[in-house]
């Protein structure tokens, strides 16, 4: 086991006609692909809605799985500023020191346990388990809660063999109501108490606009972060120097992490919604048509990055789309980020060798296209530095 | 060394200072309002904009075309906008005025 290859899986259509097309339950979705087409529109709300019924701007759609409209990343300005506003402040928390330390500790902890034993899953003993514990703190509840979402295995809405599972999500809907109630019974200083008492426009937050900003802090932060702590994990295995160079030039870890996110891309697109009949990449899209923003495309396009297709630790201007672009820009990126970089220093500076063993690749189907963007499950040695 | 002054959205002028590294790193270092640099200067997050006092754009230089096109999208941009990323703390900037973008 020596490869780490997620190959570029949009390249030639990317560079022949710039869209790619797939369909998605009766719903078919145009992949815009250059870099360029994908952050105009981003930034285009007006032609290219996020506020359509609530599911339909994710691919694969969760329009028969959930009716809750996650907020505030299926509401399109000016009212997405009005919640971004509120929850900015609290989506920045990962930026404190006290905040940095804690997590430090979660994943210092992980990494002991994954060091102590012959063998691991990469997937569930150690991204699994650092995602959700590293969770309580951005959700500022009891550390125990992260037993139960550990339960719940490695993906919130996807199940294997079923691209969208109801009754999993209904579990985590589910969830999310019961703490919500009992956060009204008995408010604390946790995300639900602190959204049931946050005001937009003058108005309360309702119980269902609170279980819309929950249901994307569970769901957009789960597979997204597990695949890039798993990936990372497994690019250390093929490139046994690459850990000795973090170690020995630990300033260029956050240049690591935006390059990870860049080549890992742990989500793949998102969709929009077209609002009126228009063109993109010289491709003419009607009204309530859907296109998606590839991400994982863009950010492989060498108009824009020399050497796309290899990893460059130190990359030093890496403008990727890996936390999408403009207005709607991961929430949770912040969050996100201190994980990538803290894992890393704490992987160079504990683990001298981490070697694959098995490899059970997550490959996804998207029309014309296959595309890998993570492991079902990676087994792997880790050995002391 | 540079001295730097930023002036927040409320107004605040804060002058620092610097020998070494980014502008950015200089104003996430001393807590400016307004620059998060999210994504620790690779020019991915566009969270350190600001705008160059109109007489200082000259010793400030211009963006590169990876800048410009990353500026070109973000809200409320002008022709004195910088990612301050994108630009080195060294001598050549010293008494620079940068206003941060809300």
């Amino acid at each position: 086991m020596g490869k780490c290859e997620f190959a570029d899986a949009f390249k030639e259509e990317r560079e022949k006609s710039g869209i790619g097309k797939m369909d998605d339950q009766g719903d078919p979705v145009v992949m815009l692909l250059k870099h360029k087409d994908v952050r105009k529109a981003a930034h285009n709300y007006k032609s290219f809605s996020s506020e359509a019924v609530p599911g339909r701007i994710v691919v694969p759609s969760e329009v028969n799985i959930r009716t809750t409209r996650q907020i505030p990343f299926e509401v399109d300005p000016p009212m997405h500023k009005e919640y971004r506003s509120l929850l900015d402040a609290w989506f920045k928390r990962p930026l404190q020191d006290a905040y940095k330390k804690e997590l430090t500790t979660i994943i210092s902890t992980v990494l002991d346990d994954v060091l102590s034993r012959d063998k691991v899953d990469v997937v569930t003993d150690l991204a699994l388990v650092i995602q959700s514990r590293a969770l309580t703190l951005l959700l500022n509840v009891p550390f125990s809660k992260s037993v139960k979402w550990i339960s719940w295995g490695t993906h919130v809405f996807r199940s294997e063999g079923e691209a969208l599972d109801g009754d999993k999500a209904a579990i985590l809907y589910n969830y999310i109501d019961e703490e919500i109630d009992k956060a009204i019974a008995n408010p604390s200083g946790d995300l639900y108490s602190t959204l049931l008492a946050a005001e937009v426009e003058g108005k309360k937050l309702t119980k269902e606009e609170v279980k819309g900003v929950l249901i994307l802090t569970f769901a957009g932060g789960r597979d997204t972060v597990i695949n890039a702590l798993t990936n990372s994990i497994s690019y250390f295995s093929a490139n046994k120097e690459a850990l000795e160079q973090l170690h020995s030039t630990p300033e260029i870890i956050n240049n690591a992490v935006e390059e990870f996110v860049r080549y890992f891309s742990p989500l793949t697109h998102m969709g929009r919604v077209v609002t009126e009949d228009t063109t993109v990449c010289e491709h003419a899209v009607q009204a309530d048509s859907r296109i998606s923003l590839c991400w994982a495309s863009a950010n492989r396009d060498e108009k824009v990055f020399e050497n796309a297709n290899e990893i460059v630790l130190d990359r030093k201007i890496n403008p990727h789309v890996g936390f999408g672009f403009s207005h709607h820009n991961c929430l949770g990126a912040t969050h996100a980020r201190q994980i990538m970089r803290i894992t890393l220093k704490l992987l160079a500076e504990k683990v001298g060798d981490i070697t694959v063993l098995e490899a059970e690749e997550n490959i996804e189907n998207l029309g014309e296209f296959t595309r890998k963007v993570g492991y079902n499950s990676l087994k792997a040695t880790f050995k002391k530095r | 060394m540079a001295k730097i002054t930023f002036i927040t959205s409320n107004n605040e002028k804060i002058t620092v200072e610097a020998t070494a590294g980014s502008v950015m790193e200089l104003a996430v270092n001393n807590n400016i309002q307004g620059i998060d640099g999210d994504c620790g200067g690779v020019c991915s997050c566009a969270t350190c904009h600001v705008f160059v006092a109109p007489e200082d754009v000259d010793k400030v230089g211009v963006a590169s075309e990876i800048e410009t096109d990353m500026l070109e999208l973000a809200d409320d941009a002008n022709e004195y906008s910088r990612l301050c990323c994108q630009i080195s703390v060294s001598d050549a900037i010293d008494n620079v005025v940068l206003t941060v973008a809300k």
